[in-house]
Formats: C-alpha cells, sequence, structure tokens
C-alpha cells in the first residue's frame, strides 16, 4: 500500500514508538503531522512559520507524502484544498499575515467540510480574533488549539487531524516563535484515536458517468439541482458547529478553588503564567489560573464557575487585548474583569518580549491582586 | 451586420407554439439536458465537447473537475463527474493538490476569463511553470457574463461591455491579455490551443484540441492548455443571432485560432 493511499485510509499514520528526543517546535509539530498520518503540505515561508515548511519539506518524502512551496499563500490553501477533496490528510499554515492572505479559502473550505488543518506560528498573540472569529467572510467557525509547549504541541497536533475528521471542519494550531522556535524534550509518539468513518465523500473519480458523481462544494450547490437552496445548508452548518462547542472544550486550571485573582492566559505566555502562579501558591498568595486550551470554542463555562469563587480576573495576553472580550462573556459581571497586558515584542516585531519573563509576569499578576490595569 | 433576414423568434406576443427539442442530444456525463444559461450562450456546446472528449476517451471513471465562478458553475449540477467547486481564480492550484495526491486521474480546470485571466492569472501561470500535469480549459467570452457583461482582462480594444460603455478604450484600459499566447511560452507547457464554439466545425474542432489536451496529460508529458472562444450575446451589445459572428470577427481576430504549442510537433 503506497504512502498516498495509506493516509486515504482515514487517520492511520506512520507508527512512531515512543522515544524521547530533543526537538524543536517546529521540527516537532512536522514529526506529529506525519506520525498522524498528514502527506500533503502547500506552504509559502514567513517567520516565524518557515521552519515548518522545511520540515515538512525534509520529511514528507521519505513517507511517500508531497511538499509544494507555493508561489503564494493564496496557492499553498488552494493546494492543501485539492489534496483534503481526495480524502488524504493534509495541511498548510503561515504567520497571522500570511494567514490572512488564505482567509477567503479557509472560510470557503470550512463550508466545503473538508478537514484542513493549519498552523499560525503568530507574531505575538494579536492574531487571536482572526483566529476565532474567523478572519474571512459568512457564519462559520474553526477549532483553535493553543498548546504551551513543544510536547503539547506534539499531543495537539495529532489530535487537530482527528478532529479535523470527526467533525469534517478546519482546525488551527495556534503557536508562536517560542513554540516553533524552542527546543524541548518531546516523547515522539502516535496517539490512538477511537476510528472515524470512510470518506466516502472524497473524489477519486470513479463515480464518473454512474449518476452519483460527487460534488465537493462550499455553496451548497448538489447534482441535479440548479439552486443552493442557502438557508438549509447554513443552518445545518450552524448546528454542527454548536455541536463542537459542547463538545470539544478543553482548558487547564489550577488553584480556582480558594483563589483572590483568577489570571487567564493561553499559549506559550500561560507556560509562564503557571509557573508564576505556582511560584506565589508556595509564597501563600492565592491566585490561580485558567488555561484555554481551545480558543474555539472558548471554556465560557468554566471561566464563569472559577469567577464565581474569586474577587477578580485579569486576562494576560500578548496583544491588545482581544481574549478579555471572551473571557467577560464567561464572566457575565460576576466579578471584576482588568487587563494586566499586554503588547511586548522584540525589535524585529516577531513577538519575543519582556512578556516571557516570569518577573515581568509576576509584576503584572501584583498588580492585578492589587486592582491596577495595565492596559497594554 | 443586419439580422433582417434571418430566423427570429419574436418577444413581443407568447409564442404560438410551445418551444420542442428537434433533435435529441445528451452526451453521457450530462445528467439532465436543462441548464439555466442563456439562450445563444457558447458555454453548453463548449462544455458539450469536452464531455464528449472524456466519454470517447474511457476516462468518465477517473475524471475530476475543478470548476471555477462564472455562468459555467450552474452546469455543476448536471456534469455527471467527479467535482470540486473552486473559489473564483483559484482552480489550478486546488487542480494541482488533487493530481499530487491522485496521479491516475485525469484532472480538469473549467473557468471563465474573468476567473482565470483576471483574479487568477497567476495561478495558471504558476501550475503551467511547474508544468503541472493537468489540463486547465478557459471559456473566454471576452466578459464576466454572470455579473452582466463587464469588462475582463480579455476584452478586445472596442469591444462594448456594462463598464465600458463606449467600448474597450486601449488608452484607458490597456490592451487584452492574450493568455494562450502567454502560456506557451513557458518551458513546462506539453500542449495550447485556442479554438471556439461559433459555427459547427468548429465546434466538432474544438472536441478534436480538447481530447489532444486530455491525452498530453494521460501521457504524463505536463501542463495542456486548452482556450475555447464562446458567445456572450447578452453580454455583449450584439443581437443572439449575431453572436457567432461577432465572436469569429470581432473576439476572433484578436485571440486567433490555431495550436500554438504542441509537443510532438
Amino acid at each position: 500500500m503506497s504512502a498516498v493511499k495509506e493516509a486515504k485510509t482515514g487517520g492511520q499514520g506512520t507508527k512512531v514508538e515512543g522515544t524521547k528526543v530533543l526537538m524543536e517546535g517546529s521540527e516537532a509539530m512536522a514529526q506529529a503531522s506525519i506520525a498522524a498520518g498528514c502527506r500533503f503540505f502547500s506552504g509559502y515561508p514567513m517567520t516565524p512559520f518557515t521552519e515548518i515548511l522545511e520540515n515538512f519539506g525534509k520529511k514528507l518524502p521519505d513517507v511517500g507524502g508531497v511538499n509544494i512551496n507555493a508561489e503564494s499563500e493564496l496557492e499553498a490553501i488552494g493546494m492543501a484544498w485539492g489534496a483534503l477533496a481526495t480524502g488524504a490528510r493534509a495541511a498548510t499554515g503561515s504567520t497571522g499575515q500570511g494567514l490572512s492572505l488564505m482567509q477567503e479559502s479557509i472560510s470557503e473550505i470550512t463550508r466545503a467540510e473538508l478537514p484542513l488543518v493549519y498552523f499560525n506560528m503568530s507574531r505575538g498573540q494579536a492574531d487571536y480574533f482572526q483566529s476565532t472569529r474567523g478572519g474571512g467572510h459568512g457564519d462559520y467557525r474553526n477549532i483553535v488549539l493553543a498548546p504551551c509547549d513543544v510536547a503539547e504541541a506534539v499531543e495537539l497536533t495529532q489530535l487537530a487531524f482527528y478532529l479535523a475528521d470527526l467533525w469534517r471542519n478546519p482546525v488551527q494550531i495556534f503557536g508562536d516563535y517560542l513554540l516553533a522556535h524552542t527546543n524541548e524534550t518531546v516523547e515522539m509518539k502516535t496517539i490512538e484515536f477511537p476510528a472515524l468513518p470512510g470518506k466516502d465523500w472524497a473524489v477519486d473519480g470513479s463515480l464518473g458517468g454512474t449518476g452519483k458523481s460527487r460534488n465537493i462544494n462550499p455553496i451548497g450547490m448538489s447534482k441535479l439541482k440548479h439552486t443552493i437552496e442557502p438557508e438549509a445548508f447554513w443552518r445545518r452548518l450552524n448546528l454542527k458547529h454548536k455541536e463542537i462547542e459542547k463538545a470539544e472544550v478543553r482548558y487547564e486550571e489550577e488553584f480556582v478553588d480558594d483563589a483572590e485573582l483568577l489570571i487567564v492566559a493561553f499559549g506559550t505566555v500561560a507556560r509562564f503564567v503557571r509557573y508564576v502562579v505556582r511560584e506565589m501558591r508556595s509564597e501563600g498568595i492565592k491566585v490561580a489560573y485558567i488555561r484555554p486550551i481551545t480558543l474555539w470554542p472558548f471554556p465560557y463555562e468554566a471561566v464563569g464557575s472559577a469567577a464565581k469563587k474569586v474577587k477578580r480576573v485579569a486576562v494576560l495576553e500578548q496583544n491588545a487585548g482581544q481574549m478579555i472580550d471572551d473571557v467577560r462573556l464567561g464572566v457575565l459581571g460576576q466579578a471584576p474583569v482588568i487587563s494586566i497586558g499586554g503588547i511586548s515584542s522584540d525589535e524585529a516585531g516577531f513577538g519575543i518580549g519582556p512578556i516571557h519573563d516570569t518577573q515581568d509576569i509576576r509584576r503584572r499578576i501584583e498588580s492585578g491582586l492589587a486592582g491596577q490595569e495595565i492596559e497594554v | 451586420m443586419s439580422s433582417d433576414n434571418k430566423r427570429i423568434i419574436s418577444t413581443d406576443a407568447p409564442p404560438s407554439v410551445p418551444a420542442q427539442k428537434l433533435v435529441p442530444f445528451k452526451p453521457d456525463l450530462l445528467l439532465s439536458e436543462d441548464h439555466h444559461l442563456c439562450p445563444g450562450c457558447g458555454e453548453p456546446a463548449a462544455v458539450r465537447m469536452m464531455l464528449e472528449a472524456i466519454q470517447e476517451m474511457g476516462c468518465a471513471q477517473k475524471a475530476i473537475g475543478v470548476v471555477g465562478i462564472g455562468c459555467y458553475t450552474a452546469l455543476t449540477g448536471v456534469i455527471d463527474t467527479d467535482l470540486i467547486q473552486a473559489l473564483h481564480g483559484r482552480a489550478p492550484s486546488v487542480a494541482t493538490g488533487a493530481k499530487r495526491m491522485q496521479p491516475e486521474s485525469l484532472i480538469y480546470t473549467l473557468q471563465g476569463d474573468g476567473d482565470m485571466v483576471n483574479e487568477g492569472l497567476q495561478e495558471v501561470i504558476h501550475a503551467a511553470a511547474r508544468g503541472e500535469n493537468i489540463t486547465c480549459i478557459l471559456l473566454n467570452n471576452g466578459v464576466f457574463g454572470e455579473t452582466g457583461g463587464h469588462m475582463t482582462a480579455s476584452t478586445v480594444v472596442g469591444q462594448r461591455t456594462k463598464n465600458t460603455l463606449e467600448g474597450r478604450d486601449a488608452e484607458l484600459h490597456g490592451q487584452p491579455i492574450l493568455i494562450s499566447e502567454m502560456i506557451a511560452q513557458l518551458s513546462g507547457v506539453a500542449y495550447v490551443a485556442r479554438c471556439g464554439v461559433f459555427n459547427a466545425s468548429q465546434t466538432a474542432n474544438s472536441k478534436r484540441i480538447i481530447r489532444k489536451a486530455f491525452e498530453t496529460q494521460v501521457a504524463g508529458k505536463g501542463f495542456s492548455f486548452v482556450e475555447i472562444l464562446t458567445m456572450c450575446p447578452t453580454g455583449w451589445f450584439v443581437p443572439v443571432i449575431d453572436g457567432p459572428d461577432y465572436l469569429e470577427n470581432v473576439l476572433g481576430e484578436v485571440h486567433q485560432l490555431g495550436v500554438l504549442k504542441s509537443l510532438e510537433e
């Protein structure tokens, strides 16, 4: 069985036994994708995403897969679209800037119900709205997974391919420079997921002339119909997204039962928040955190029930204040919600800033305890 | 030219007899004879030639079409091959991904001149330059037909459109892009030809050309490209009956018919 065929059987990838290795995040996410059965990748270089593309280029040919350096982000996502339509596991990615160019296709691929996985190695965390609200047109939602370290990225990347197939809906891995370029010890191991239904919707040409040929279509057009029945089509998709909202919420929390201040943070920033909160707890300071792992669907209920127990909620995100809107929706006025920052970057604008320092984060959390907002 | 002495169905009163089909024709790869395109449109004839070519080659069970956005998109309801609906301009990259994962399939794109030469020019040029082993089929009528007849990059100078009411002015809008000539220059390209559906013999010739392009793909020789000139009388400010002549003599004068490249020749 060729690698391409293997990829089409609906999810069984190249089995990798668990060994602990030191690996850069970009390589780990490419490797985890291949372990999950990804056999097609197309992309266009852009810092800090570039090394994911490089690693797919190095590794995919070894398993009979295809990597294409596309002429732009527009074509990169188009190529992934075509590969997905044949039933292959396929992925693309960029930074938020490159993903801006892909939004038209991301929106339509969601409506075509194709299981796209795409990486956003964001410059900081300012792509929160783009990722969770949908940067493109129309009513649609993508699952967004935000790993806080390389080990979690290996797990969530494999989960992404499973969820994409399960829901026939795009899934984004939201990382950043730090995730893509930190070397960490990871256990590269194939995760077993429950069996998935076969991809009988995929096109292989075989049903031509039988009257049952397929049409993978984002506008609800189907064979022998001259109209697209948009309302029924859009309602059905909306119902699916509502089901995902109920089923796929993931988050991590600590110390919420007896805290004065609850901090909400995600991604690599949350990793430092977790460290500082544990440090402050060891000193008897009553702080807690919630780390959304799925940015969509957002853990509104968890944030809401934690907010009932605390005096104040402080949001720490590396942008001018985006996730704070979701936190407010979760808290629903049960406690004051303040921002403790913040815009933070290196000189090149790649999003490595003082905010990735535990002392800076401690200063921000202490400000939160004192009820002092740090606006940006 | 005058249309006075041609047979025109009067529209100032209901017809005296119901419309009837004179000759039965339905290619095997059409699910239904019904379509929603205008009377006098050239696209159904062009698509019929394409479907007949696929059927005659015995490729019905291996063809996957990637369809752009234009009037011809309405035909996706009746084309009986597997299809992927692409965004406006984006069919060649989608076809690329499908072909790379499904190399044994016959992959074709179906696009209009607005789709391919305006919005998606970079897509088709790069697919051709890569020598991607797919067949791109352009239905060129020199207008955005679906929006009601607006200027495209292939509208000829002097051609009236809804947004060039006095005719395309080269001073204002430049000269049209001759896409087949551009593509033929690229080294990854194996076959390029332009044909038209303005009369019976040229329509039949279109089928031979499409078949040649598909055979090029099946032989794995590289990128193949067919440009089919089609009538859009409703988008042209031209009486329906004069559409074929206008296509042959006005558009065809600039976008000249012929085989521009064939690796064998």
